[in-house]
């Protein structure tokens, strides 16, 4: 008999058939009568004061039932405690094109759009900044006034010695590396559906209900009552099923506080979903980010110490800013053996959309510039690239220079797999000109430590509720976003009261019916809710045990709970057990309602050996009442960090660890890059179910493969010139190279038996490998991503000393720059600032509006 | 604009609908039948999640005239399931990892159902050019192949069920 019966087998997840016909909702399948649409009036300009908003006209058309603007909700908000720096609708200012003016409220979306083009907006033009850099000098007209130099916040930490540490190494390898914008590009786009209900007792609006694809329906209902100006007990929000966040759904969206605006204006339910290119706007994804990074090693590859300046362009509002730069610095640690580190990291506002959080937070950009760094090091010193990193590993457990705990650790394994599997030794440095592997590393957290409200709330509970039928009921606040978080959550209290899938049922994320857990970020969810789960059903369990063990006449730590039995440890042979299986065949236990009611108790049967799980949970509330359990995690304290300013960010309980290797071959002519297999180890503690595991490794895989070749946000004059899945170019069925996952398990000792996180880290390592493979094949070293085929020509030009190309001389100066330029609906609308410089018309422009390209 | 009568078949039934003749088929789909299985993605035809079979040929319902179909045979997701049960490529995609987040997954499913009317035994690159023209965010896609395959055995076998 094996250890577990439910979990670390591949199962299909508890909600798949819903997904797979077509039944399973979402929030925009839903509909409420006498809905209306609402649609929101964005920005045509990066940078503008407001001086009139006149929604007279608009009001006035046939259809519309209301419009909305800043003042019918001026309570700013945003998702971090120290960036309230948001309005549902701009107040006084506009600070990217996309930013939200309006919003109407119509019995049609051909009306409500109708609608938006009668409402007269006057602005006055106020310069924009675009660069970060040059934004971080900007003294005047600043995005938010109180942010001086448009840095929204810096940090600078010193841990050790590193100049010393520099001084004394024996080769110091020094860059700048560039990662530009990507998002997130689910393919849900934002929705969400507000209704009030009247109020019995005072006959005014009353209960606030909020259906939304969010990754956070808690934090939702927080900020709604900020914003609505509401108690959060008159606030529901229910997160039906969502097509995925990755980090885009884990704030508040605007839509989701103007839907509530607009239904308490329309007294009427309103429904806002996204098309496409709002989903663009509304972003929140991974910020371009410009790092300096200096590693100094000595001669044995050993590396002695980390400085790295990291400067992020976040966009116009903070949104998880602070903490993104944070994780940029802290993850420096906990993958490798570092003495010492420097870091100063910037996040800086600029007339964009607000960069946030996205799969892999804070973490990747870095992590691919220093296992790239890592690399021409291994180069310098003439070191196998695998060999380099083994000989900076951590030596668990230990807490790192920065203030991480390390307990679980298996990235030497990871790394060991990978090598054997795609045969390193063999193959690395001798495989013919144009085609390379690499090697790359990374680590993430199994959720924060620290909630980002400070508080010492446990971040997950979870509440279970049996009833005499056998039927399992888990409430839990984890948001399901296609990870697999219910599944996951049915598997552990199955596994724990030994009882069958088939009893189990997820009631999650509704915060009117579900205890409060903090969402769906961070990789948070096994980890925590995971735990929260297993508590809530040993402290169900055991009352269980109790009773079945009075019946049993034997101590309830002899019981068995497995496979739907409950047994004496004694007799629980698997011959034992076989007879008993066909007894409870029906399913059905005598006396399953009225017994211990109305039905008077049969005589003693004398002590019984064996119970079904029925039996079992009859009995206990017969001997209990009501069978309820209820389970919370927090953090423990010695993982929850350091003391010095920004701590808060980094720590976790666990931290999952990846290595990869890609081997991929460049087209010396077309500067193509292609990537045909990535072997990908992945340390996620014990895999609760290996086939989600390796779904979330692959897609991890599969969306670093985007950003290393093709996604990137193309701007110009703050205007998005890609706002379309097409445009936008994540990697389609044809160009996904195969991925082989291998699954690691290092068995966490503070993790649901065992597991850890599994989503999100991986990511990072895709990138560096294949850059690092890129160089083998061709001897390029790209220190920009994406490698298109445009930077890879450019590098290889530069590598045979010829002139580079510039695709864009000579040609008509207004024309696009690059193919897939589109510049969405304000563009074909005449409504966008000008597209060059040398346009007559934008000359005009400029001159009144000055201008930092 | 002014709504007109027209007559559509879609999932083998008939339905006599009032819509204004610039109804895209997916609006009336899901707004005038409630069949919210087709799924809007994008609004330009680029991500597949709105597919549809029209008289057996993958349409994208974003960007096709509900009017159009008249006297065609509409197929949506909800069609699919057979007798009451999912479909060998529904339970396949479910055991397989094939559906994450599940809002791509029902133009996948229509799109592999058109792939496999054509082609009983189709090859991983012959699978992997029907489906470049779905896009997923969440798999990376190689799930769906090993779904695809097992749907395939599933069906050689003649069972309706995989596992």
């Amino acid at each position: 008999m094996t250890e577990f019966s439910i979990i670390g087998k591949p199962i299909a997840m508890v909600d798949a058939a819903g997904k797979t016909t077509g039944a399973g909702k979402y929030t925009d399948d839903l509909c409420l009568p006498g809905m209306l649409v609402g649609k929101i009036l964005h920005s045509a300009y990066p940078h503008a004061r407001i001086k009139r908003i006149d929604t007279s006209r608009a009001e006035k058309l046939d259809g519309v039932v209301a419009v909305v603007t800043g003042k019918d909700a001026p309570t700013p908000y945003g998702i971090l405690p120290v960036g309230h720096d948001e309005h549902a609708l701009a107040l006084d200012k506009v600070r990217y094109v996309g930013d939200n003016l309006a919003c109407v409220a119509a019995v049609s979306e051909d009306i409500a759009e109708k609608a938006l083009e009668l409402i007269d907006v006057e602005y006055e033009l106020l310069p924009a900044y675009f660069d970060p850099e040059g934004s971080m000098k900007a003294e005047t007209d600043l995005i938010h006034d109180n942010k001086p130099h448009n840095i929204e916040k810096d940090y600078h930490h010193v841990f050790g010695d590193p100049d010393k540490a520099l001084a004394e190494a024996d080769y110091v390898a020094e860059g700048r590396f560039i990662a530009n914008e990507v998002t997130h590009a689910a393919m849900e786009p934002h929705s969400a559906l507000a209704s009030f209900e009247l109020d019995p007792h005072t006959g005014k609006l009353g209960r606030l209900t909020v259906w939304s694809s969010t990754q956070v329906p808690y934090y939702l209902q927080h900020k709604l009552s900020l914003v609505l100006e509401m108690p959060m007990a008159q606030i529901r929000v229910i997160k039906p099923l969502v097509g995925g966040g990755f980090g885009g759904k884990s704030e508040v969206i605007p839509l989701e506080i103007i839907a509530a605006i607009a239904a308490r204006a329309a007294r009427a339910p309103v429904k806002i979903t996204y098309n496409r290119e709002e989903v663009f706007w509304a972003h929140r994804g991974r910020p371009r980010t410009i790092i300096d990074l200096q590693t100094g090693v000595k001669k044995d590859g050993v590396i002695n110490a980390v400085k790295a300046r990291v400067v992020q362009d976040g966009g116009a509002y903070c949104s998880y800013g602070v903490v993104t730069i944070l994780y940029s610095g802290a993850l420096l640690g906990a993958l490798y053996d570092i003495s010492d580190i420097a870091y100063d990291g910037y996040r800086v506002l600029t007339n964009k959309p607000a960069c946030g959080a996205m799969r892999g937070h804070g973490t990747v950009n870095v992590r691919f510039a220093f296992e790239s760094q890592l690399d021409e090091i291994a180069a310098k010193l003439n070191l196998d690239p695998a060999e380099i990193r083994r000989r900076n590993l951590l030596k668990p457990p230990c807490i790192t220079i920065n203030g991480l705990r390390v307990q679980s650790y298996g990235l030497p394994e990871c790394i060991d797999q990978v090598v054997e599997r795609s045969k390193w030794k063999e193959r690395k440095g001798k495989l013919p000109r144009g085609r390379g592997l690499g090697i790359g590393c990374s680590h993430y957290v199994s959720g924060a430590a620290n909630s980002i409200i400070r508080s010492d709330m446990p971040h997950s509970t979870v509440n279970i509720k049996i009833d005499r039928d056998g039927g399992v009921i888990v409430y839990t606040g984890a948001a399901e976003i296609g990870q697999g978080s219910d599944t996951m959550t049915a598997q552990i209290a199955a596994e724990t009261l030994g009882c069958s899938l088939a009893r189990l049922k997820v009631v999650a994320a509704d915060t009117d019916l579900t205890p409060i857990d903090i969402g769906s970020y961070s990789s948070r969810v096994t980890f925590m809710a995971g735990n929260a789960t297993l508590r809530a059903a040993e402290e169900v369990k055991k009352q269980i045990a109790s009773a079945a063990a009075r019946k049993m006449k034997c101590p309830p730590d002899e019981l068995v709970f497995r496979d739907d039995e409950v047994y004496r440890r004694d007799l629980g042979g698997e011959g034992a057990r076989a007879t008993h299986s066909e007894a409870s065949a029906s399913g059905r236990v005598e006396g399953q309602i009225l017994r211990g009611s109305l039905q008077q108790k049969r005589k003693d049967e004398g002590p019984k050996d064996w119970m079904t799980f029925e039996e079992a949970v009859v009995a206990a509330i017969d001997f209990h009442g009501a069978l309820t359990g209820t389970g919370s995690y927090a953090p423990p304290p010695e993982a929850r960090g350091g003391k010095h300013k920004g701590a808060g960010v980094g720590p976790s309980p666990a931290y999952s660890y990846a290595a990869q290797v890609a081997e991929v071959s460049v087209d010396e002519e077309t500067g193509e890059v292609t990537v045909h297999k990535v072997w990908a180890a992945h340390d996620c503690g014990r895999a609760l179910n290996p086939v989600s595991v390796d779904g979330q490794i692959i897609g991890s895989v599969w969306m670093g493969l985007g950003q290393a070749l093709e996604e990137e946000m193309v701007w110009k004059d703050g205007m998005l010139m890609n706002p379309g899945l097409l445009e936008y170019r994540s990697p389609s069925a044809i160009e996904s190279p195969e991925v082989e996952p291998i699954i690691v398990e290092s068995i966490d000792p503070e993790g649901p038996f065992g597991a850890k996180e599994c989503s999100e880290g991986s990511l990072a390592a895709t990138i560096p490998a294949i850059a690092n493979a890129i160089h083998d094949a061709v001897g390029i070293r790209l220190r920009e991503c994406p490698f298109t085929p445009e930077r890879v020509l450019t590098a290889l030009r530069a590598q045979n000393k010829a002139k580079p190309i510039n695709l864009t001389e000579g040609v008509d100066p207004t024309a696009p720059t690059r193919f897939r330029e589109h510049g969405g609906a304000l563009w074909f609308r005449g409504k966008g600032p000008e597209r060059h410089p040398l346009d007559p018309a934008r000359q005009k422009a400029t001159a009144e509006i000055g201008g930092d390209d | 604009m002014k709504k007109e009568l027209i007559e559509l078949r879609v999932n083998g039934r008939s339905h006599e609908l009032a819509i204004e003749p610039n109804k895209l088929l997916l609006d009336m789909l899901r707004q005038d039948l409630q069949l919210t299985g087709s799924k809007r993605g994008c609004d330009d035809s680029s991500c597949g999640a709105c597919t549809v079979l029209v008289d057996g040929i993958t349409m994208l319902s974003c960007t096709l005239l509900a009017a159009s179909c008249e006297g065609q045979e509409i197929t949506t997701v909800e069609g699919v399931s057979e007798r009451g049960g999912l479909a060998a490529i529904q339970k396949a995609y479910g055991d397989w990892g094939g559906a994450q987040c599940g809002y791509c997954t029902p133009g996948f499913i229509m799109t592999v159902k058109h792939l496999l009317a054509e082609n009983s035994d189709p090859t991983e690159d012959e699978i992997r050019a029907a489906l470049s023209g779905n896009l997923c965010r969440c798999t990376g896609y190689s799930q769906m192949y090993q779904a695809i395959k097992a749907a395939i055995d599933a069906e050689q076998r003649g069972m309706a069920a995989v596992k």
